[in-house]
Order: structure tokens, then sequence, then C-alpha cells
């Protein structure tokens, strides 16, 4: 799976999480970049998107993530 | 919505959250708006949010109040003005084992020690409870506690002075012993359920050094479900009826084809026990007042038949309804809910065929369905769906007005098919129709013997004897074999002519019950015609054989545009039909060319 693959794939999860369509997340997509995207809604997320790719965040990696291009480097590397 | 409905798939749930509440919000129906205060001792968001659902699903539109993080404990017992004035018709404390304080933690404890932390323990939630009774007097929601998933001492933690599992035991037991004798106070039983999940899902330490989730964020749907359950109940929505089919729901077998002594139910047999047990556990719920239906493709002679079997264990008596008809279920269900004063959101229907389960799903979406697909699978899924949760309160006098206005709503919304027509193409409907071929003689020479009701001459065949026709030119020999979107139905209709000159006579013509309306008799007789022409046979003459079970068939040559020959007093009749001009009837059914899977 390439990166672009990852990101379209993510692209459709934030896009139910936040139920926005609108949404189109690149590597350099924040928390700040889209409104809902709080700390509360970070756990949804991370669980959407360990279902999504069948891979498990390690702790640090839940709390560390910058941005979705950290996100999606995490799952190439284990996908 | 189907979403929500029990068995639902929590990660689908948890990740369309938003939009399924925009569709719930959107979707016009009357709901009763309560205040719910969670009072939570872990982090509570995700419950709130999955609560929402299953109570809008469940025609209540819930208006939260959420306490500080695991400030449940300083809510109820000191107040607070912003939980004062929001008023809590229900008050739900989502407490854990994470929240047990006294739990023992070393090998040191005592047995005396034990006994003293659990009494510390147990009047600490009691001040909670105590002081929310005396502040607000509303039904009290209370989590029981959840088993560990790590034993340091292994079993001997759940009986050890120090152990863990022990402690929370023991607390579960006073727990229950108060709710027992405490009006408006209910357990939200999260020991069953991380059991029945499984404590190794159930618990997810990350979660809780993550979020302080106190349990994995995957059952947090199950657990909402299971809290949203006790809530609808307290404001009486719970369902009413069951709403049961007879052949291979309540005994095993066609009562029908086989008869008082065919059908399965009583000690003798592995399937006889097992649908003795699902009789036993229906008839238990009566005693909760809820009531019990029949709606079951058969003659009502039959019916009873069934239902008076010597190992039965519900009788007649027990239903309030008993409709036995050939008519659609959905009309049935609808009548019976007209008849009993109730909206057919109060009903569940358990049936053993898909079809069946879908057509209502379809026509009366507010039903709940439940599939027998074994014994056991159905008594799971009535109990764990919680529709007939026991709570002592009794709904609310507001409810009766409401219940109406949306009632008329559903009535404009509820044919989602436009005709039958549009639910038979929605099956997706396969038919294979061929002559007897040598894998089938066994299962037709079986329907020859086992069919009673759809059968228009009740000719019994060997297997000698099938093979022996088929190996004749003068016969025109159909079987078919119908597939649907929900899977294979197997062999269900077979038909046998003899020709004789430019005519052929209908020796034999069956079906099984198990597809009745879905038009594949008319794919048989299309396919019969067809053959006859082939042989340039203009002729086609069909006996009636009339006999107590097959009452049924009487009309279908008549139906079939057949024209009657000869009717006589006994009640057999003959009928025939030119070839020419004839038009082919089946407009539903697809005919599968291949060559056919397996056996």
């Amino acid at each position: 799976m390439n990166n672009r693959e990852i990101t379209e794939r993510l692209n459709e999860v934030f896009r139910d999480v936040f139920d926005d369509d609108s949404i189109c997340v690149n590597e350099n997509t924040t928390s700040a970049d889209i409104e809902d995207w709080d700390s509360i809604e970070h756990i949804n997320l991370i669980a959407a998107v360990e279902n999504e790719f069948g891979i498990r965040f390690k702790m640090r990696e839940v709390s560390g993530m910058k941005n979705v291009g950290e996100m999606i480097a995490i799952i190439s590397s284990r996908a | 919505m189907k979403e929500l409905d029990y068995p639902f798939d929590s990660k689908d749930i948890l990740r369309n959250k938003r939009e399924i509440k925009k569709k719930l919000l959107s979707d016009g129906t009357p709901r009763i708006k309560k205040n719910i205060a969670v009072l939570g001792g872990s982090t509570a968001d995700h419950i709130i949010s999955m609560l929402r659902l299953f109570l809008l699903n469940a025609g209540i539109e819930p208006h939260f109040y959420k306490s500080e993080y695991n400030k449940f404990y300083e809510d109820a017992v000191f107040g607070s003005p912003e939980l004062e004035s929001f008023k809590p018709d229900i008050i739900f404390i989502h407490t854990t084992s994470r929240n047990l304080t006294f739990m023992p933690d070393d090998a040191s404890v005592t047995e005396e020690e034990m006994e003293k932390r659990i009494e510390e323990q147990f009047k600490y939630f009691r001040q909670a409870w105590d002081g929310l009774a005396g502040r607000f007097g509303c039904p009290v929601i209370q989590n029981n506690f959840e088993l560990p998933l790590f034993r340091r001492t292994g079993n001997y933690d759940c009986w050890g002075e120090s152990g863990q599992s022990a402690f929370i035991a023991r607390m579960n037991v006073l727990l229950s012993n108060y709710a027992r004798h405490t009006k408006n106070f209910y357990i939200n039983d999260i020991n069953y359920l991380s059991a029945t999940i499984g404590l190794e899902k159930w618990h997810n330490p990350e979660a809780w050094y993550l979020y302080k989730y106190a349990m994995s964020p995957s059952v947090i749907p199950d657990l909402a479900y299971s809290a949203a359950c006790i809530i609808k109940s307290i404001f009486g929505r719970n369902h009413k009826v069951i709403d049961l089919d007879l052949d291979n729901t309540l005994w095993g077998g066609v009562i029908g084809d086989d008869g008082r002594e065919g059908i399965e139910i009583g000690p003798e047999t592995a399937v006889g026990q097992a649908y003795s047990e699902f009789q036993s556990f229906i008839k238990g719920y009566k005693d909760y007042g809820v009531l019990l239906a029949v709606c079951s493709k058969n003659d009502m002679e039959n019916a009873l038949l069934g239902l008076e079997h010597p190992c039965g264990v519900l009788r007649p008596d027990d239903f309030v309804s008993i409709k036995a008809n050939w008519e659609n279920k959905d009309r049935n269900i609808q009548e019976t809910a007209d008849e009993l004063g109730l909206l057919a959101d109060s009903f569940v229907f358990i049936d053993d065929n898909p079809a069946e389960c879908a057509i209502i799903e379809a026509q009366l979406p507010q039903v709940q369905t439940v599939r027998m697909d074994t014994v056991g699978a159905a008594m799971y899924a009535l109990s764990r769906g919680g529709f007939f949760e026991v709570t002592s309160l009794s709904g609310d006098d507001r409810r009766r007005t409401e219940m109406y206005a949306a009632n008329a709503k559903r009535i404009a919304e509820q044919k989602s098919f436009a005709s039958y027509k549009d639910y038979l193409l929605s099956l997706e409907m396969f038919a294979k129709i061929c002559d007897f071929e040598p894998i089938y003689y066994q299962r037709i020479t079986q329907l020859t013997n086992k069919s009673n009701q759809f059968n228009l001459t009740t000719r019994r065949f060997t297997e000698a004897e099938i093979e022996e026709i088929s190996s004749k030119p003068g016969y025109i020999r159909l079987c078919g074999r119908l597939c649907d979107k929900f899977g294979d139905n197997g062999i269900v209709s077979v038909v046998i002519g003899r020709c004789e000159d430019d005519t052929a006579h209908i020796e034999l013509w069956l079906m099984s019950c198990r597809v009745l309306k879905r038009d594949m008799e008319l794919a048989m007789l299309d396919e019969f015609v067809k053959k006859c022409r082939e042989r340039s046979i203009r002729r086609i003459i069909g006996y009636y054989y009339k006999t107590p079970k097959n009452g049924m068939v009487a009309g279908l040559y008549e139906s079939f545009g057949f024209s009657p020959v000869e009717k006589k007093d006994n009640g057999d009749s003959v009928w025939s039909l030119e070839t020419e001009g004839y038009v082919n009837k089946n407009e539903v059914i697809k005919y599968d060319k291949r060559s056919y899977i397996n056996e």
C-alpha cells in the first residue's frame, strides 16, 4: 500500500468520523485544521483508523502524532 | 434504525455516530424528552454519545448532564448547582472496578480487614445514592462491577482474603441486595456484560492510561445499549409482544407435511429437546406481562394440532392471538397489533425463514425481528436485545398521545416496497428448472412423500419409481431449485407430466411450503408449457385430488388460467389448458442457465 492509497482510505475515515464530506486530508493536516477534532474525537478517530487498517497504535504514537503525515508514516510501516 | 437494533456493529456505530445522530434527529419521529445525568467515575463522553443514539432510536430525546471527570461522588453527596437546575429525570452512575478505592492490593489484608473494607466501600457508594435520593428522588441506574483481567494470585484471587475478584463478587452481592430493597434503583449489570463480551476484549488498560476510559472504547456501545434498555423500560418503551412462527420455530419440522407424529418437540430427540427448552423459555416471558402471539403460514387446524402436541409446553391458550393462514406476515402482524390496540413497534417477531424476516424488516421496520437460526442463538438474541427489560416502574401517561402521533406518521411511511412484486424482485431469485437428474432422485422421492399441502395429486413415489420414470421418454419431468439473496432453498418443486398423443396429464405437481408466494409455481408452469410445446403437445390436463391437507391448492389450476373440465362431489376436479397462446407468467424469478452448483 503506497502513501496515496493510505491517504485516500484515511480520508474516508476522517469524513465518516467528522461527518464532513468536504474534508481532504494531506500530510500537513493537523487537528487545528478540522474544527471538531478535539481530544475526545481523537479517541474515536484513532479507533476508527486502527479498525480500518487492522493495526494498533502504540500509546506514545497516539499522544505524539503531530499531523496526518506522521499517521500515514506509522500506518505504512505497519500495514 | 437498523444500525442501532441489536445485534449492532459497534465499530460502525462509533465511526459513523455523527451521521447516525443527524439521521435520527431529522427523521421526524416524535420523542419524549428526558433529562439524563451521567455521573462518571471515569471518562464518560463516548458513553453519553452512544447512549444518545440508542435512546433516540427508542423514541427518547435525551438531554445530558455530565459530571466533571470522576466527580460522581462529589456531585451526588455534596450536590452541584448545575445538577440542581438540570432537574434530572434519571441519573446514571457510571462507575467501574477502577472506582473501588478500598479494594485490597497486597497480601497483608486479613479477613477482618477485608470485611471492614467491603463495608467502607459499600458505605461510600451508599452515601452517593442516599444523597441523590434525598435531592432528586428520580430513578438511579448504577453499574455493578466487572471482574479484573489480571489476577496476581491466580484462582486464589476469587476466594483469598486479599483477593480482588473476591472483593468485587461480594460488592456485587451487596449492590443486588440494595437494588432489591430500594425503589427507583436499578443495576446496569456490566459484570454480565463484560463476561459475555469477554474480559480480554472488555479490558483495555491502554485506554485507561491514555484517556481514562475504564473499558475498551470498542465495548462502549454495548455498555450504553444495556443502560439504554433500562432507561427505555423505565419510561415505558419496552416491547410488549413476541409474535412467533410455528414450523421450525416452535417445533422441528412442518406440521402440515409431517403431521403431529412427525414434528419434533419433547424429550425423544435432541432437536425435540431444543424446542422444548425454547417453548419453556418463551412461556416464561408471560410471567413478566409479555404477550405471546402466533404468525404462521399454516392452516389453523394444523397450527392447533401442533400446539396441542402432548410434549409441547406452549398451549393455544398461552397466545393472545393465533394467525395461521396464507396471508403475508406483515399483514398478519399489523392485524394482530390492531386487534390488541398496540402499535407494531411493540412487536418482536421470531421466524426461522430469513426471507420472512426480511419482508417484515422492509414492510414493518418498527417490528424487531429475531432470526431463529438455532434455538440457542434465538434465546440469546431475544434476551440480549433487551426488548423486555424488567423495571418496576411503568410508563408515563403522556406517552399515549405521542404514541398515536407516531403511529399516524408511520402509516404514511410504512410501505417501503411499492408492491409485493417489488419485494419479490428485491429477493433476487434464481431458479434452476431441469429434468430429474440422478443426484436429485433422493430429494425428489423425499418431497413426493413429505409434501402434503402444496400437492395436487399427493401421489407417493419410491426412489425406484422415480428412477424408472426418469428413464422413460413419455414423461415431462421437472424439478425446480430456487435460490435467493439469502441462500439456496434447494429442490423445492417437482412436476411429472405423462404424455399421450398431443396431451400431457399432470400426475404430480408439488412444491415445498418454504417458498410459498414467491411465484416459483409460475416459473414451473412456464417451463412445463415450454417442454410441452417442444413435443407439440397442445393440451395439458391437470388433476386436483382433495385431501384433508391440500386445501390451499384447490384453486391453483384456475389461477393458472386452466378451464374446468370436471368437478366432482368429493371435491376432486379436472382442468385443461391449451398450450397455444400461453403467455409466460413468471416476472420475478430469473433462470439460471449455468451448470449447477454441486450439492
